[in-house]
C-alpha cells in the first residue's frame, strides 16, 4: 500500500517539480525542500495535491518543511492523517 | 566596541567623502567594485583569509580564500573576454547558491560588463521577459536550470553566449560552453577594466503595479554606501564569520551578500539549501557564525518550530543580528531575544536604494516593530502623498521619501527613464512604502501604497500573475491581491472567472498554482484561488484591484464611485 502511494508522490514531485529536461534522480529519501527541490512557497500545491487525492486536511502545524522534507517524510505524515496508509 | 560607536555623533559628522576614505575609493585610479572585493584584500595583507566557506544540501564544504577569489574571478573575466563579450554588455547569472554564483559575479564587473543575477527558480516566461529586456547577451547557468534556458533561447537574438559551469563531459549543443571554475587556468593578475564611478555594474529587475519588472540599473560606486553600511550596520569586523541568507538573485544577495562583506575582507559562509531550522542551526554551530543578516519570514519559520530546536545547538557565537525584507513584527524581535539572547536589528531599503536607508544600529535602543532611524548621511522623511511636502506631525501615515544623492541609488530602469523619472518628486526619490515617524524619529513601516505584493520580502507585480493566468486555457480574466500570511506577511491570492465551459474544482486549482509557478516563480504562485463569476472593474473596465485587496485585509473599501454596474 505504502509503496503504491510512495511511488505516486515521487511521480508527482518528478513531473511538477523537477525540469523536463533534467536528469536528477528522486527516490523516497531525496531532500525535497532542504535539498532546493521544493520550496516554502511550492508546499502549498503539493500540500493541496496529498489533500485532494486523499481526501484530509493537512493542520498547518504539521504541515512543516520537515514533514515535507522527502518522501518517506510525508508518508509518515500520511500515516498518521489517513488509517489507510500503512507498510 | 562597534563599529558605528554612537549613531548621534555619525549622523552629525558624516559625510560621504568620509566613507570613500574609509575604502579608499579611486585611489591609484581603481573604481572597480571587482577590485574592492579582492584584490585590493589581499593588497592590504589578508590574501590568505577564507572569503567563503560554501556548504551544499549534501554537506559538501569548499573554502576559498581572498587569493582564490581574486584567482579565480580572473578566469571568469578572461573567459568572457575571449568569448567577445565587450565592457557593458548585460550577463545573467542563473544558478543556485553555487560558489560559481559569487565568483562570477566578480568576474563579470572586473571585465567591465554588467552583472544580471536573476533568481534560479524563476520559470521560463519570467527569466525571458527580463533578458529579453536587458538585451543580454551572456547567460551563466548550470545543468539544472539549462532546460530553462534552451526553451528562452529562441525568442532572445541578443543572447549568443550559454556557459555551463558544471557542463563536464556532458554534451552541450551549438552556443553552449562548458566552463569549469575550478579546473580552469589560475590566472594571478588581469587588468581589470577601468571604469568610473558611474560606470553601471549592476541590474536588478524589480515589480510594479503595472508592466512587465523593471530592471534598476547600478553603478560601480554603489560600493561606497554599500561598504559603510555593512560596516556600521551589520558591524562586520575583521574576524567575523558572516552569513546573509538572502539569495543574490535579489539586490540583498549582492549588495550584501557579495560586495559588502567581501569589500570589508571577511569570511562570509553560505548555506545552498532549502529551509529547515536545525540544518540552519547546525549551520551556524559547524561554521561559528557570528552575525546573521536574514529576513523576516525566515525568522517567523524558526518561530514556528519553537525553542526546542535552538536548544539543541551552541548558538552562542552569534553576536549581532540584522533583519531585511519585509517589516520585523515586534514578537519576532522578543523572541529572537529568548532564543538567541539577543534582538533581531531590522534594517530598510529597496532595490532602487541599493543599500541601507533605515536601520536600528548596535547599540541603538531597539523599539520592536520599528524600522529604526535613516542611517547617516541618508535624509529621510515621510511625505504626504499628495504634495509630497514632508509631514511633520509625529505618528501620521506618508510615503517613506528619501533625499537623492546617496552613492547606491539606481541610475535608471534599463530602458525606462520616464518610470525611472517619475519616482521623483518635490525633490525626493518616492518609494512607495508607507510609513509613519514617531516623536523620537524611529520609522514605523505600514505597507505598500500600491498594488505590488510583497510576499517573503520579495515584491511581485499582480499584473505579470494576470497576464501569465490569462495564458492558462481556463482563466477568462484574474486578479491577483496580496492576503494577509502570518509566516510570509502577505501571499498572492488570485481571483478567477473561468471561459465557459470549465468547472471550478481542486484539481484545477492545483493545475492552475503549477501553472504560475513554473512560468513565473514559486513566489508568484497564487497560494489561494477563488473562482468568481466576474471581477469588479471601473467603468473603462479596469479591474479594481483594490476592492479585492480591502476585502482580504478587512480594510474600508474606500471610494466606489467608478464601479461599472453589472
Amino acid at each position: 500500500m505504502a509503496d503504491d502511494i510512495r511511488q505516486l508522490i515521487v511521480d508527482y514531485v518528478r513531473k511538477e517539480y523537477l525540469d523536463e529536461d533534467s536528469d536528477q534522480e528522486i527516490t523516497a529519501d531525496t531532500k525535497l525542500i532542504s535539498g532546493g527541490i521544493v520550496d516554502s512557497f511550492s508546499m502549498v500545491s503539493l500540500k493541496l495535491f496529498l489533500e485532494k487525492k486523499f481526501l484530509i486536511k493537512i493542520p498547518d502545524e504539521k504541515a512543516t518543511p520537515e514533514a515535507f522534507d522527502s518522501v518517506n517524510n510525508i508518508i509518515n505524515l500520511l500515516k498518521e492523517l489517513v488509517p489507510s496508509v500503512k507498510e | 566596541m562597534s563599529n558605528i560607536g554612537s549613531y548621534e555623533t555619525r549622523h552629525r559628522t558624516f559625510s560621504w567623502k568620509l566613507a570613500e576614505g574609509e575604502l579608499e575609493y579611486g585611489k591609484s585610479g581603481n573604481y572597480n567594485i571587482g577590485y574592492f572585493c579582492t584584490d585590493r584584500i589581499g593588497e592590504l595583507g589578508n590574501g590568505t583569509r577564507v572569503g567563503l566557506i560554501w556548504e551544499g544540501f549534501t554537506g559538501e564544504v569548499r573554502r576559498y580564500t581572498y587569493d582564490d577569489l581574486r584567482i579565480h574571478s580572473n578566469a571568469f573575466a578572461i573567459m568572457l573576454r575571449q568569448l567577445g563579450l565587450q565592457p557593458g554588455d548585460r550577463i545573467c547569472i542563473f544558478m543556485d547558491r553555487i560558489p560559481e554564483l559569487y565568483i562570477s559575479f566578480i568576474g563579470i564587473l572586473k571585465m567591465g560588463g554588467i552583472a544580471q543575477p536573476l533568481f534560479s527558480a524563476f520559470g521560463e516566461e519570467a527569466l525571458a521577459m527580463r533578458l529579453e529586456d536587458a538585451e543580454t547577451k551572456a547567460i551563466l547557468t548550470t545543468r539544472k536550470h539549462l532546460g530553462k534556458v534552451r526553451r528562452t533561447r529562441p525568442s532572445l537574438p541578443h543572447l549568443t553566449r550559454t556557459i555551463v559551469v558544471d557542463a563536464g563531459d556532458r554534451p552541450l549543443e551549438r552556443g553552449e560552453i562548458a566552463f569549469s571554475m575550478e579546473k580552469a587556468q589560475r590566472v594571478e593578475n588581469i587588468e581589470i577594466a577601468k571604469v568610473t564611478p558611474e560606470t553601471p555594474s549592476v541590474l536588478h529587475y524589480t515589480s510594479g503595479t503595472t508592466g512587465k519588472p523593471k530592471g534598476a540599473l547600478h553603478v560601480h560606486s554603489s560600493i561606497i554606501a554599500q561598504h559603510i553600511t555593512t560596516k556600521w550596520v551589520l558591524d562586520l569586523q575583521d574576524d567575523e564569520i558572516y552569513w546573509c541568507t538572502a539569495d543574490p538573485g535579489w539586490v540583498t544577495g549582492t549588495s550584501y551578500g557579495i560586495i559588502g562583506p567581501w569589500a570589508c575582507g571577511v569570511t562570509q559562509a553560505v548555506l545552498d539549501a532549502g529551509f529547515s531550522a536545525h540544518k540552519w542551526y547546525a549551520f551556524i554551530e559547524k561554521h561559528n557564525v557570528t552575525v546573521w543578516y536574514s529576513a523576516p519570514t525566515a525568522i517567523r519559520l524558526l518561530m514556528k518550530e519553537g525553542l526546542e530546536p535552538v536548544g539543541k545547538h551552541n548558538l552562542s557565537s552569534l553576536r549581532h543580528l540584522v533583519s531585511v525584507g519585509e517589516p520585523l513584527n515586534a514578537e519576532a524581535v522578543i523572541w529572537s531575544e529568548k532564543a538567541f539572547g539577543r534582538p533581531f536589528h531590522d534594517s530598510y531599503w529597496q532595490t532602487e536604494t541599493g543599500s541601507i536607508m533605515i536601520s536600528n544600529y548596535p547599540g541603538m535602543k531597539i523599539k520592536p516593530g520599528s524600522m529604526g532611524k535613516p542611517f547617516p548621511g541618508i535624509t529621510a522623511a515621510v511625505v504626504n502623498p499628495k504634495t509630497f511636502e514632508p509631514i511633520t506631525t509625529a505618528g501620521t501615515v506618508g510615503l517613506i521619501a528619501i533625499k537623492p544623492g546617496w552613492p547606491s541609488m539606481f541610475r535608471t530602469y534599463w530602458n525606462n527613464q520616464e518610470t525611472y523619472e517619475k519616482k521623483f518628486k518635490n525633490g525626493w526619490y518616492i518609494s512607495g512604502d508607507r510609513s509613519s515617524v514617531d516623536a523620537d524619529g524611529y520609522f514605523w513601516f505600514v505597507g505598500r501604497d500600491d498594488d505590488v505584493i510583497n510576499t517573503a520580502g520579495h515584491l511581485v507585480g499582480p499584473f505579470e500573475i494576470e497576464s501569465a493566468l490569462l495564458e492558462h486555457p481556463a482563466v477568462a480574466e484574474s486578479a491577483a491581491v496580496g492576503k494577509p500570511d502570518p509566516i510570509n506577511m502577505e501571499v498572492v491570492k488570485a481571483f478567477i472567472a473561468l471561459k465557459p465551459g470549465n468547472q471550478k474544482s481542486d484539481d484545477l486549482t492545483i493545475d492552475i498554482m503549477n501553472f504560475i509557478r513554473k512560468k513565473l516563480s514559486p513566489l508568484a504562485m497564487p497560494q489561494e484561488v477563488e473562482y468568481v463569476d466576474s471581477l469588479p472593474k471601473t467603468r473603462s473596465g479596469k479591474i479594481m484591484r483594490r476592492l479585492l485587496r480591502a476585502k482580504e485585509w478587512g480594510e474600508e473599501i474606500g471610494d466606489v464611485s467608478t464601479l461599472e454596474n453589472d
